[in-house]
């Protein structure tokens, strides 16, 4: 037995260094160009056309940044991102609970229909119905404003997936229990399930923040005002406003819309994980 | 010595992780009002009331327009104009005849099984080596998922000046080995392997997040046991771990097809398609010909084309499933 446990352990060394090589090769991969995209940032204009490339800038200046919240109002793009990331997944987390609660919990005549209904949406990609929903909002009037962005992408699909799948889990006892008591189905919801449920509406919750923060297309298509513009859109911006790309400038805003999303990662990875996770897990 | 607690933890266990064959499972009575069987109308008006504002939306935003587009694809019609010619199945057969077609369907193609495949076994490699018993894996783990949670416009600038041909970080790495850069910006080919690398480089972390859960979830003694029988690590992964891993490879190949599919962002902010329409994928045609020519009709007979091609392949990876993957 102690013999083949260090044949064993001999035999994973060289794997072992291997494994160290490997990972830090994809961290490296993965790194570089965001460090290029910070470090450019701050670079003057000699500093990026330059051969060979520079990798860091003579001076950590902030003209860039200046320039680039002079170009195009990212106050109001922040503000707009903001605005329609809260409210969007906010009011699509409702949906999903409700939604699940009545699925799982309530009785109705055709509840596996219903529910077929909402996951075959999975299916349907939203450039597939975008020009009649474009039409649609149009023809409400509303084209450039928050509603027009927020309301044709609310309804929960995925959400009311996982937290179907999470409310089978539950123990019964306590849902029993909450009925003798006589509390209604919205209190039972909001009482009692969604407390024990917390860390699956969390994970849900961050990464619908995640996708309603860097949706593009559909804001592209509802929004031509800048000052409704959502980050993604107005980034795009500084791209077109002149011929020649002026990379300090775009990088610098570039890193003003990626580096919110970094820092809140960063600290709620282990939630957002959990979130991208529970779909392939339970799925 | 980790035990597969640890490594559960490690994942975060808060989230219902249950085994993949819960999907199989009929799920038990859970209505625990079921006794009171008096008034069943008043269960269904709640029901209503909880499921109705979501089934709505998804009625009037995607299955009312699923149909519209359906409609549209048969009209020769300009996107905001109020008169529309009836043509019947004209939009298909111009985009069946349309010289420029083939393109459209090769590069589509190509962009997808490489996004697609190159996703699956670079997030399996990721996945495999963030396993292992590695310091500092936790962190490369963070990093590696990072680009995955970040605006794809953005992501799509950034490698832009990653790649410019003069300036950029592959023209000097290329440099270094002797080799001229490509002309990633104005050669076609170039410019659809360009926007690939992108691709991966910003989704490869959910694909290895995805696999890295179904590892830890693989009993740790089943492989002990197999290397005990002399089994080679490489034997061991392929005849017992990558069979293990069926349902999950089946749920990331219809995931990533889904969204490489639909990927619009990094085409927009890269390339528009361009040059010479060589990163033009059927999506960025919808879109170019819906609101760019505003060819309404056109446009949706493209979307239609492609959601029909988008069903008959789940269905074929479902039916294919049914027969590989046992759950």
């Amino acid at each position: 037995m102690a013999q083949q446990i260090t044949t064993a352990t001999r035999r994973r060394k060289p794997l072992q260094l291997g494994g160290y090589l490997g990972l830090a090769v994809a961290i490296a991969i993965m790194i570089l160009p965001l460090l290029w995209m910070f470090l450019a940032g701050f670079k003057e204009r000699d500093e990026i056309y330059t051969v060979p490339i520079q990798w860091f800038p003579e001076t950590y200046d902030l003209s860039n940044y200046a320039a680039a919240l002079a170009a195009v109002p990212f106050g109001s793009f922040f503000l707009n991102s903001t605005i329609i990331t809260v409210i969007g997944a906010g009011l699509k987390l409702l949906l999903g609970l409700t939604t699940a609660y009545a699925v799982v919990f309530l009785e109705f005549p055709f509840k596996k229909f219903v529910f077929g209904l909402v996951i075959f949406a999975l299916l349907v990609p939203q450039q597939i119905v975008m020009i009649p929903n474009f039409t649609l909002v149009a023809s409400l009037g509303w084209i450039n404003t928050y509603q027009g962005i927020i309301v044709p992408g609310l309804a929960s699909a995925f959400g009311t997936f996982l937290f179907r799948q999470h409310f089978l889990t539950l123990p019964i006892s306590i849902l029993e229990a909450a009925a003798l008591d006589g509390a209604s189905h919205w209190t039972r919801l909001w009482r009692f399930i969604v407390p024990i449920s917390a860390p699956t509406i969390a994970a849900v919750a961050l990464v619908s923040i995640v996708s309603e923060w860097n949706e593009y297309l559909w804001p592209l298509l509802v929004v031509d005002r800048s000052d409704m513009m959502t980050l993604p859109v107005g980034l795009m911006l500084l791209q077109n406003n002149d011929g020649v790309t002026n990379w300090g400038v775009l990088m610098a805003g570039t890193v003003l819309v990626t580096v919110p999303v970094l820092l809140a990662f960063f600290v709620l990875q282990k939630r957002i994980i959990a979130g991208l996770t529970a779909g392939g897990v339970t799925g | 010595m980790p035990t597969i607690e640890d490594l559960q933890r490690d994942t975060d266990s808060a989230v219902a992780v249950a085994a993949p064959t819960s999907v199989a499972t009929p799920a038990p009575p859970r209505t625990f009002n079921a006794r009171k069987k008096k008034k069943p109308w008043k269960s269904w008006l709640l029901f209503l009331l909880f499921a109705g504002p979501n089934v709505a939306l998804l009625i009037v935003f995607t299955y009312k327009p699923l149909l519209q587009s359906l409609y549209y694809s048969t009209l020769q019609w300009n996107l905001g104009s109020a008169s529309a010619i009836p043509v019947g199945l004209g939009n298909y057969v111009a985009w069946f005849t349309d010289p420029g077609t083939a393109r459209v369907v090769t590069v589509t193609l190509i962009f997808t099984v490489a996004t697609v495949g190159g996703g699956m076994v670079i997030g399996l490699l990721f996945a495999v080596l963030l396993n292992r018993k590695l310091h500092g894996r936790g962190a490369a783990r963070t990093i590696v998922v990072a680009p995955y949670v970040l605006s794809g416009v953005a992501v799509g600038l950034l490698w832009l000046f990653v790649f410019d041909p003069n300036f950029g970080i592959t023209a000097a790495l290329l440099d270094a080995i002797g080799v001229a850069s490509p002309p990633w910006y104005n050669d076609p080919h170039w410019a659809l392997v360009m926007v690939i690398i992108v691709y991966l480089w910003k989704n490869v972390g959910y694909v290895a997040l995805i696999y890295l859960a179904a590892l830890q979830s693989v009993p740790r003694d089943v492989l002990e046991a197999a290397s005990l029988d002399g089994a080679s690590p490489v034997r061991a992964f392929r005849n017992i771990v990558l069979p293990l891993l069926g349902p999950t490879t089946f749920f990331l190949s219809i995931t990533t097809l889904l969204s490489s599919l639909q990927s619009f962002d990094i085409i927009q902010a890269m390339t528009r398609g361009g040059p010479l329409e060589g990163t033009t994928t059927m999506m960025y045609q919808i879109y170019e010909e819906g609101f760019q020519a505003g060819r309404a009709g056109y446009s949706s007979a493209v979307a239609t084309i492609l959601f029909a091609v988008l069903l008959v392949v789940t269905l074929i990876q479902m039916k294919y499933v049914e027969k590989r993957v046992h759950y």
